[in-house]
């Protein structure tokens, strides 16, 4: 197809969806002007029947706790495929050169890099676990706080010290993290099922509104999902990180 | 709408347009991040903080670190490849 012919038919598609866009813009109501009774019904009922301060959180973990169920397992299930794939082939290659490694460095990872990373560590894991125990409460959550906790080891990376974020976050043990965050956000579900009869009802004592540990389930659904989104992310980016940095094409001695 | 959020809408159209024109791949992931920057600015600005933290997470740390992973990955097959080649033009 040659260049104008393109043109031409972007030009046309651009028009349309153009025409459309403003079209259904201009039927939005206005900013803050809300107008679905579900969310009107869930703002009225989220603080008094779930003692959970955060709506967002309380949908996600509790009102339509079984949408998350889905979701964190489309999470689960590419992070397996990534796994997967990768795996194979890191073993059709030689073995990885340790050495190199060890010694591996960002391009400038100077002293005050490293001195960086060694703050960056302890306050990213701080912050992820504040974000993830304080669903319910305020704005963040599991998948939230789960990245920023996944974030922790990375900052090792970025250190120069790729082997020693290995050692931070071995793969057995984010590999059992992810698991067990997945089983853990199911059994939540199993629990309601159990207890009060309905799959993801909230079971669990409801405390008081703005307490750390209140609103039931949400809190123990949201460490989950961090476990989980944590442990997923770091799987991932280990992978990642082990096809550019360990494994070595067959050109390479 | 406030000034705020006006910035912050214009700022997504630009950097969202910068990814665009940006050709280097290297240069398109840090626009990238850039740009869920104004992203999560825009989300926040509109009330939404549990987007605004997700897009910020995922935007800035999420996403780049597999790209620039991939990338390096892709330069070195591309130097093995050019280097076999040498070796046989020899």
């Amino acid at each position: 197809m040659s260049r104008t012919a393109r043109l031409v038919l972007f030009g046309i598609g651009a028009a349309g969806f153009g025409v459309v866009l403003v079209y259904g813009l201009a039927g939005l109501p206005a900013f803050g002007h809300y107008q679905g009774v579900y969310g009107r019904v869930l703002d009225g009922i989220g603080v008094t029947e779930r003692h959970a301060t955060n709506l967002v959180t309380a949908l996600n973990f509790d009102f339509r706790a079984f949408d998350t169920l889905g979701e964190e397992f489309i999470l689960f299930a590419s992070v397996l495929g990534v796994v997967l794939i990768l795996r194979q082939l890191r073993g059709e290659r030689e073995p990885p050169n340790q050495e190199e490694a060890d010694e591996h460095q960002l391009a400038g990872a100077s002293e005050a890099l490293r001195a960086l990373a060694l703050v960056l560590v302890p306050s990213l894991l701080a912050l992820g676990v504040y974000i993830v125990v304080h669903g319910q409460i305020t704005p963040g959550g599991g998948f939230q706080g789960g990245v920023i906790l996944a974030t922790g080891p990375l900052a090792v990376f970025l250190a120069g010290r790729y082997l020693r974020m290995r050692i931070v976050a071995p793969h057995t043990v984010v590999e059992v993290g992810d698991a067990v965050g997945a089983i853990g956000y199911g059994l939540v579900g199993l629990g309601g099922l159990v207890f009060v009869g309905i799959f993801f009802k909230n079971f669990l004592p409801l405390g008081i509104p703005g307490h750390l540990l209140s609103a039931g389930q949400i809190d123990v659904a949201s460490v989950a999902v961090g476990l989980e989104v944590s442990g997923a992310f770091l799987v991932a980016w280990s992978e990642f990180l082990d096809q550019t940095i360990l494994v070595r094409g067959p050109g390479d001695r | 709408m406030t000034l705020l959020q006006i910035v912050a809408m214009a700022a997504v159209a630009v950097l969202g347009g910068g990814v665009v024109v940006a050709t280097d791949p290297l240069r398109q992931t840090l626009v990238l991040s850039i740009f869920g920057l104004a992203l999560t600015m825009t989300f926040f600005v509109f009330q939404a903080p549990d987007v605004a933290l997700s897009e910020i997470v995922v935007s800035t740390v999420g996403l780049p670190v597999m790209i620039l992973l991939a990338l390096r990955k892709v330069n070195q097959q591309e130097r093995e490849r050019r280097r076999e080649h040498d070796e046989e033009g020899r």
